[in-house]
């Protein structure tokens, strides 16, 4: 039997959203993704993305087939997890306007479609601190889709991008990555670099 | 949150990409977008897990039985339902219908339809898309017909099935046939390929990536007599990113019930198990139509070409 510690195995939330495209991603850096949408999905699994989608759809969702608690175990357990848009907002520990938060493992304020609808959604150019060769900064293409805004980054978390106009769209928390934005249809491979490599640490 | 518009895309930021466009269809995939006709409405889709709401005033089953002309919504009636959600909300102008298609992009929908189930205005072109920041999806009944649409700007499409009808036979027709081309022109020559592309009257280079692709080369969702969870799942299986549900919820006897239903097996596509536990209890579903009853020249399908 092949050892496992090479390459670890990562679970994408499979529930709605563009997990396709993520997979697509980790196939590219030669890892193979697993679609998660009931817990049992959960099992072996050593890192997570939680894709872009509809965040009310995926938050019914995951509430529907119990999926809370065994994420959050997971996470418990040093498994790094990656959200993008509606992803990062199943992360955060508060959104704002009343909405309940989710999984909250990610100590941010999110606010949902905060730049407004479609026609607001746009393409720019950013740099995300810590996430180029040897921990430099890396200036990537990030495409926002009635995307949500971090209002707020709490203590256990930092901002790890922000827009021209000073708007936070990334923050990290240790081995929790959440990103206002799509790298999975841009093919902006660094993110999902990150992620496998945290979990290829967190197999030690 | 409704009436929080949002502080507007940063001064440097591009937008209505090809990007930004085609990746909202992205977002929605293995969703259910359902037809609303009230504010109320689009409430129970929202709660009920739809990624986004289609507003119209009538949905399909009523148009064919009401007949008359088919025209795009009230502005008010689509202001309504945007207030009462937070999920997009798309809107439907006639084919061709250049105006309708600015008003609503001027309503800042989120997506157009560019809809067979209201009467066409134009009957030689559709809408140049292209021209629009707002993105378009557009209907389809075989390969040539996706690749017009999409050479003309669309950034979604759907197969077109017969709207109206609960029936899901045309719909089955439709995106079994797009597979089908595709899968013929894997493997040809060059010279077969582009002999197609001119027969379908687009660019060779298109079919040419869509059929590297194995797929239509954007999103593309089953439409028209998805009535059933069944149904749902049968479209997922046969490839569809998604599915639109027009009467098939709200003329069904339980909606908020049925609504919730369609979306899990939209999920749990494969499991049939899953699929069992929440197809039962639901009461009856809509109506529906026998194709063989509905004269040609009725047909909703036909329009578009």
């Amino acid at each position: 039997m092949a050892k496992r510690h090479s390459t670890p195995n990562i679970g994408v939330l499979a529930v709605q959203g563009d997990f396709a495209e993520h997979i697509r991603m980790l196939e590219s850096l030669g890892v193979e993704g697993r679609e998660v949408r009931l817990p049992a999905d959960l099992n072996g699994v050593d890192g997570l993305i939680l894709p872009g989608g509809e965040s009310t759809a995926m938050r019914k969702l995951l509430h529907r087939w119990d999926l809370v608690k065994p994420i959050k175990a997971l996470a418990k357990r040093g498994a790094p997890i990656l959200g993008t848009c509606a992803g990062a907002i199943l992360l955060a520990t508060k959104i704002a306007d009343g909405d309940e938060p989710v999984l909250s493992l990610l100590d941010i304020e999110v606010r949902r479609n905060a730049f407004g609808r479609q026609l607001e959604s746009f393409e720019t150019s950013l740099v995300m601190e810590g996430f180029g060769k040897e921990g430099r900064s890396r200036t990537i293409q990030a495409v926002f889709i009635r995307a949500p805004e971090i209002v707020n980054v709490g203590p256990s978390a930092h901002a790890v991008a922000t827009l021209e106009d000073g708007r936070i769209v990334a923050a990290r928390q240790g081995r929790i990555l959440g990103i206002a934005f799509h790298p999975e249809i841009t093919g902006e491979t660094g993110v999902h670099r990150w992620l496998v490599a945290e979990a290829t640490a967190a197999l030690g | 949150m409704c009436e929080n518009r949002g502080m507007p895309a940063p001064k440097r930021a591009k937008t209505s990409t090809w990007a930004t466009k085609s990746g909202l269809a992205q977002m929605l995939k293995g969703g259910v977008i359902m037809d609303v006709v009230t504010p109320a409405e689009a409430k129970i889709a929202q709660e009920a897990g739809a990624v986004a709401v289609m507003a119209l005033e009538r949905v399909p089953s009523d148009i064919r039985r009401d007949g008359g002309v088919a025209r795009m919504s009230d502005p008010d009636m689509i202001k309504g339902i945007q207030a009462a959600v937070s999920i997009p909300v798309m809107a439907k102008a006639r084919i061709g219908h250049e105006s309708e298609a600015r008003i609503l992009e001027a309503l800042d929908v989120d997506y157009i339809d560019e809809s067979e189930v209201l009467t066409p205005a134009d009957d030689r072109f559709h809408i140049n898309k292209h021209d629009f920041k707002v993105p378009f999806v557009c209907g389809c009944k075989d390969l040539g017909e996706a690749l017009r649409r999409i050479n003309e700007g669309a950034a979604m499409m759907r197969t077109k099935g017969e709207a109206g009808t609960g029936n899901i036979v045309e719909a089955v027709r439709h995106i079994r046939t797009v597979a089908e081309e595709i899968a013929a022109l894997k493997g040809q020559s060059e010279k077969r390929v582009r002999a197609a592309a001119k027969e379908m009257r687009v660019p060779y280079e298109l079919v040419k990536l869509t059929v590297k692709a194995g797929r239509l080369p954007v999103v593309n969702f089953v439409a028209g007599g998805i009535a059933t969870p069944a149904d749902a799942a049968l479209s997922m299986w046969l490839g569809a990113d998604g599915v639109f549900v027009g009467s098939g919820i709200f003329k069904a006897k339980n909606p908020a019930k049925t609504a919730v239903a369609i979306v899990q097996a939209t999920t749990h596509w494969k499991n049939a198990s899953i699929l069992a536990e929440v197809s039962a209890g639901l009461g009856e579903a809509m109506k529906g139509i026998e194709m063989r009853t509905i004269p040609e020249g009725e047909r909703l399908s036909k329009r578009g070409w």
